[in-house]
This record gives structure tokens, C-alpha cells and sequence, in this order.
């Protein structure tokens, strides 16, 4: 029993840092039907950049994170506005084809800069310090990124409900002419949109970052937070949230149980098996095409 | 001069005795280069050839019926370890192996094929992708495979004829990626061609107009795995020996963007493309070697980047490829040619 608690509690935690992969992942295909492979990689270079910033200029922990959170930010819009926007006839194979270019650039670049071998994050909290409740142990880590998933959950899912700018994102998305006829600047919501995207996937970087530190720490994590959010519909973020902390626990009660060996791909299983009953995803509703 | 005036003009597989000769003029090439060129550059020829084999697969699923895969890889990893299987512990002959293996990975394909007929766009990327990875990961893991360790290729022998040189399996390999794109541009020009463009181009309005879209859209992803297949079962003899680490997703990324920067939709667009990514992989594997651009690289990593050298800088050239010809150039390296030629043949205007 306390096996099965442990490894639903575990698997919480795994699904937290997909989740936030998740969630920025639809934060771009909600306003902009962009399915961003880049994300990981926009991830990555920030918290290089927050290493960079601990390592050889001592800065303080905090002002080093708020400048990578800056630094995603920035990285965000500036992708959005010199290599987005330039697209001249984008669909979606395009788009895919641009945020791939642009993530073996990012990769490419990190690899060079910092090398291939694992690196050490000075964070502040050790990522294997951990406290006991009754006989089931967390990592203190793992409960701070499953209270950043879920405070910034919420945050983005009030900011998209109820703030004009979520407004104006949620019309740029449904019908980008109509949203300009009324006044929407539709280019400069999608850059924000960019920037935010990128910061969250930030967080889920540095979250990342004191247990593995290479240049290709963001995949696992990027595709099955792509995964997570494809099931749970691409356009809705709590269904990215569900989606992701459903597989983070099949996740480890497959490798629990069933076979170590096979874990990682359990999840991409479950996604074709979930799509071929709901090709929208589970929280989707299903748009039906016109000729 | 271009002006097609009847069906039949438009669907011939050569259109002018010109192009014929420079065909023939092509083939000899092709067969004599083996005579002349060094060991090195038949290597990079076999290399070459086998791209261009899974490219033209990957362009038909692709480029001519509108799917996405992010998975070839995992056919490509089918064929090269079934063709090593079905020779090393079936005993089969390479003849009957390679397309045994292949066809194995064209049921893959079918059955890949299946989830894509109701899934389109980012999920069909992820489904795709999530065979890639299953696949590696599951050759990685079971003992028949011979798991992490890799396998070791036998020798080829066809009759009397043993094949352990590169160049004559320069031969070999050129005589099948000639026979496989003319089959694939019959496929095209034809009757089933022609359904997977409407696909591509409408799915609902090919289906009203009589298209069978289950029936078309698996038959390209078995099509496409099937080269994917052969592609990887010679490959396995290329490089010797294999293991499940070659086969990731940056080698599903690498065969897209063949595809992507040749040109979507067009064959002449796979080869290029596959020609010029395979060659800029090798060259830029030992780009310091090269002179000016190099002693510059050298430099300019010492004084911003690691002391150590340029060690994926690769990645950084095929990214902003990917970037600038979807960008400025959708149609690929094929449509840069037709504006040359238009502007060319219509030139002082």
C-alpha cells in the first residue's frame, strides 16, 4: 500500500514538470496554432543562461533567476517577431518544420557554448533533500514544482478568463481578422503570447535543472509535455494539467509494477490509444472541417 | 515549349528525347564513378543514395499526401534489423531479406497508417513521433535484437557474386535507388498518384469525388515505410554494424528536413535535398579542417564559445537551413531551381 501511495506521489511529481511543459505548449497553440518544438529548448538555454549567470558572475540567486526569467521572456518575443511573423505561407507542417530549425539551433549553440557533460546547478533548494510523511518520502523539490504547476495554473487560467489581454489573446485565436477589425493588435499579442510561453517553460527548466543538467535534458520532458497537452486537447489548459499528471503516474506505475524498462514509452502508447478514441484530445471539443 | 496539349503529354515519364539522353548520359555516369573516384567518396556516395531512397518515401507521405511523420526512423531501424535478422538467424539471401524486412516495416506503416486516419496536424506529429521513440526503445531492450550491444551485418552474397567492397556495393545499392525512384515517379504519375494528391490537397473533396481514404492514406504511410525499410536494411551493410542508438529522433528530424529543403511534393526536390544534407553532415563532422572558415570557427569559439572546439555545429548550420528556406523559400531547393530556370528562359524581361 504505502508502495502504490509512493509511487502515485512520484508520479505527481514527474507529472508536474510535464505539466508545465504542457501548459506552455498551449499557450502558443491557443492564440497561434503553432506546435512549438522549440519549447524545450527555449527552456534550456534559460537556465543555462541562469547557470551562467550563478557560476561566473556570482550573482545573487534570485536576481540570477529574475534575469532568466527575463532573459526567457525576451527570448520568447524575439523568436515570435524575427522567425514566427517571416513565415510567408504557414502551415502547420511549415510551422512544425520553423520550431524544429530553431530548436537544433538553440541545441546546437548550448552544446557548443557549455558541452555535452553533466553540469551542476547551484540552486538553492539540494534536489535530494527530502522530508517524510508517515512513511512515504518527497523531495522537498518535487513539492515546489508541484506548487509552481498548480499557482501557475491557476494564474494563467484567470489571466485567460478574465484579463483583457486574455481576452484579446482568446480572440486572436478564433478569429484573428475579426480581433484586428476591433482593435486587437493581433502581432503584438502573439509576441506576448511568445514571451509568456517561454517564461513558463522556464520554470519548468530551472525546476529541471538541479537533478539533470545537459543539453538534452529538455526532451523528455518537452514530448511528453507535448504529449500530455495533445491529449488533453491542445487548446485547453487544464486538460494539459489532467493529461499530464495522468502520465506522469501511469508513467510510474508501469515502471513499478509492470516493467522498468519500458517506461518511457508507455506514454507515447496511451496517446495513440487515447487519440484513436478522441482524435481532439479528451478536453477538446472536436471542430469539424470544412471542405 | 512547355505547353502540355493532351493527358498522355502530361503524364510521360520522359518529356523530351533530350531528357532521355541526359538520362542515359546520367545512368553511365553513375556506373562509371566507381572507376574513377576514391574509396572515401564511394562511401559518401552509398551514404548519399540511401537517404535519397527514404527521402523520396518520406516526400510521398509528406509532400504528396499531406501526413506528417516524425517516426521514420523507426522503419528505417525496422529494416536495418530485420534484413540482419531474416540473413543472420533465418538464413534468407539478401535478395529475398531486404524487401522481407521491408515489407514487415510497410505493416508498421499500415498500421501507423490507421490512427491517421482521424488525426491530422500536431497530433499526428506525436503519434508518429511516439512510434519513433517506442520503437528504438523496445530494439534497445529485447535480446533477439541484441540489445544494447548491436548487431555485426553479414556479407552480402548474391549467386556467385560476394559483395564486400564499398564499391561494389556502390552497384548494388545504385542499381535499386534508380530502380525505386522511377518506380516511385510511375507511382505518382498514375492513377493512385493522383488519389494521394487530392488527399493532400482536400481529403472530404477527394473522398465525395470517389477517392477510398482509408484505403490511400495507408496504402502511402506503407509505401513510404516500405522505402524507409530498404533504406535501413542498406544502410545496416554501410556502416556494418548497428545499434539502437543510431536510429533516434534527430534521424526522424534529419529525413523531414530532407525532405522540407529539397521540396515538398516534388522528387527531383528529395534528391537534392538529401544530397545536400548528407554532404554538409559529413563535411561539417571536421569543419575545422576546412581553410578560412575553419582557422575563423577556431577563433571565434577560443574567444566566446569552449575551448574545446566545434563539436555540434552541425545542428546550428541544418537548423538555420530548415528556418530560412521555409522562410523565403516554402517550396525548397526545387523551387529555387524552377525561378532560375523561369528567369533564365524568359530573360531579358
Amino acid at each position: 500500500m504505502t508502495d502504490l501511495i509512493q509511487m502515485i506521489v512520484s508520479g505527481i511529481a514527474t507529472g508536474s514538470s510535464y505539466a508545465l511543459m504542457g501548459l506552455a505548449m498551449v499557450i502558443i497553440y491557443k492564440t497561434s496554432e503553432v506546435p512549438n518544438f522549440a519549447q524545450g529548448e527555449m527552456a534550456l538555454i534559460s537556465s543555462f543562461f541562469a547557470m551562467m549567470l550563478l557560476t561566473s558572475f556570482n550573482l545573487n540567486v534570485y536576481l540570477a533567476f529574475s534575469l532568466a526569467f527575463l532573459f526567457a521572456a525576451v527570448l520568447g518575443c524575439f523568436l515570435e517577431f524575427a522567425v514566427l511573423r517571416r513565415a510567408k505561407e504557414p502551415n502547420v507542417l511549415g510551422m512544425i518544420v520553423i520550431t524544429i530549425g530553431i530548436e537544433m539551433v538553440i541545441l546546437g549553440f548550448v552544446s557548443w557554448k557549455f558541452g555535452a557533460e553533466q553540469k551542476t546547478m547551484p540552486f538553492p533548494i539540494d534536489p535530494y533533500d527530502s522530508l517524510f510523511i508517515g512513511d512515504i518520502f518527497l523531495k522537498k523539490l518535487d513539492i515546489l514544482t508541484l506548487v509552481s504547476a498548480l499557482v501557475l495554473m491557476v494564474v494563467l487560467f484567470v489571466f485567460f478568463r478574465f484579463s483583457k489581454l486574455g481576452l484579446a489573446m482568446k480572440a486572436t485565436q478564433q478569429n484573428s481578422v475579426a480581433a484586428r477589425i476591433v482593435g486587437v493588435r493581433t502581432n503584438r499579442i502573439l509576441m506576448v503570447t511568445w514571451g509568456i510561453s517561454s517564461l513558463v517553460g522556464a520554470v519548468a527548466g530551472l525546476l529541471i535543472s538541479p537533478t539533470i543538467m545537459h543539453p538534452y535534458m529538455m526532451w523528455d520532458p518537452m514530448l511528453k509535455g507535448f504529449a500530455a497537452a495533445v491529449m488533453g486537447g491542445m487548446t485547453s489548459l487544464p486538460g494539459a494539467v489532467v493529461a499530464a499528471y495522468m502520465l506522469g503516474i501511469i508513467e510510474n506505475l508501469f515502471g513499478g509494477y509492470i516493467s522498468i524498462e519500458f517506461k518511457t514509452v508507455v506514454a507515447f502508447v496511451i496517446i495513440v490509444a487515447v487519440l484513436c478514441f478522441k482524435p481532439s484530445g479528451l478536453f477538446a471539443r472536436h471542430y469539424v472541417k470544412k471542405v | 515549349m512547355d505547353m502540355k496539349r493532351d493527358y498522355y503529354e502530361d503524364v510521360r515519364l520522359f518529356s523530351s528525347p533530350a531528357v532521355v539522353f541526359w538520362f542515359v548520359v546520367l545512368l553511365g555516369a553513375l556506373y562509371l564513378f566507381p572507376l574513377f573516384a576514391e574509396n572515401y567518396y564511394v562511401y559518401v556516395a552509398n551514404y548519399i543514395a540511401i537517404n535519397i531512397i527514404v527521402a523520396t518515401g518520406l516526400n510521398l507521405l509528406v509532400g504528396y499526401t499531406g501526413q506528417i511523420s516524425l517516426g521514420h526512423a523507426g522503419f528505417f531501424a525496422i529494416g536495418a534489423y530485420g534484413t540482419i535478422i531474416l540473413m543472420a538467424k533465418a538464413g534468407l539471401p539478401f535478395l529475398l531479406a531486404l524487401p522481407g524486412a521491408a515489407l514487415i516495416a510497410a505493416g508498421f506503416g499500415f498500421f501507423l497508417g490507421l490512427p491517421s486516419l482521424r488525426l491530422e496536424g500536431p497530433y499526428l506529429a506525436i503519434a508518429t513521433l511516439g512510434f519513433g521513440l517506442t520503437i528504438t526503445q523496445v530494439i534497445g531492450r529485447v535480446q533477439l535484437f541484441g540489445g544494447r550491444e548491436g548487431l555485426h551485418a553479414p556479407d552480402i552474397t548474391i549467386g556467385s557474386w560476394i559483395i564486400d567492397t564499398d564499391k561494389e556495393f556502390y552497384i548494388l545499392l545504385i542499381t535499386l535507388t534508380i530502380f525505386l525512384l522511377l518506380f516511385m515517379r510511375n507511382l505518382i504519375r498514375t492513377r493512385v498518384g493522383r488519389a494521394f494528391i487530392a488527399i493532400r490537397d482536400a481529403d472530404i473533396a477527394a473522398s465525395t469525388m470517389g477517392v477510398n481514404i482509408l484505403y490511400y492514406k495507408t496504402l502511402a504511410f506503407a509505401v513510404s515505410a516500405f522505402y524507409a525499410g530498404i533504406g535501413g536494411g542498406l544502410y545496416a551493410f554501410v556502416l556494418k554494424f548497428i545499434e539502437p542508438e543510431i536510429f533516434t529522433l534527430m534521424m526522424s528530424i534529419m529525413f523531414l528536413a530532407m525532405v522540407v529543403v529539397g521540396g515538398l511534393g516534388s522528387m527531383m526536390g528529395s534528391i537534392a535535398g538529401a544530397t545536400l544534407l548528407c554532404w554538409l553532415d559529413l563535411k561539417l563532422r571536421n569543419i575545422l579542417s576546412i581553410p578560412y572558415i575553419g582557422d575563423w570557427l577556431e577563433h571565434l569559439s577560443k574567444n566566446w564559445f569552449s575551448i574545446t572546439g566545434v563539436s555540434n555545429i552541425q545542428f546550428i548550420v541544418f537548423g538555420t537551413i530548415m528556418i530560412l528556406i521555409m522562410l523565403f523559400e516554402p517550396l525548397g531547393l526545387f523551387g529555387v531551381w524552377i525561378r532560375t530556370k523561369k528567369y533564365w528562359r524568359t530573360w531579358p524581361f
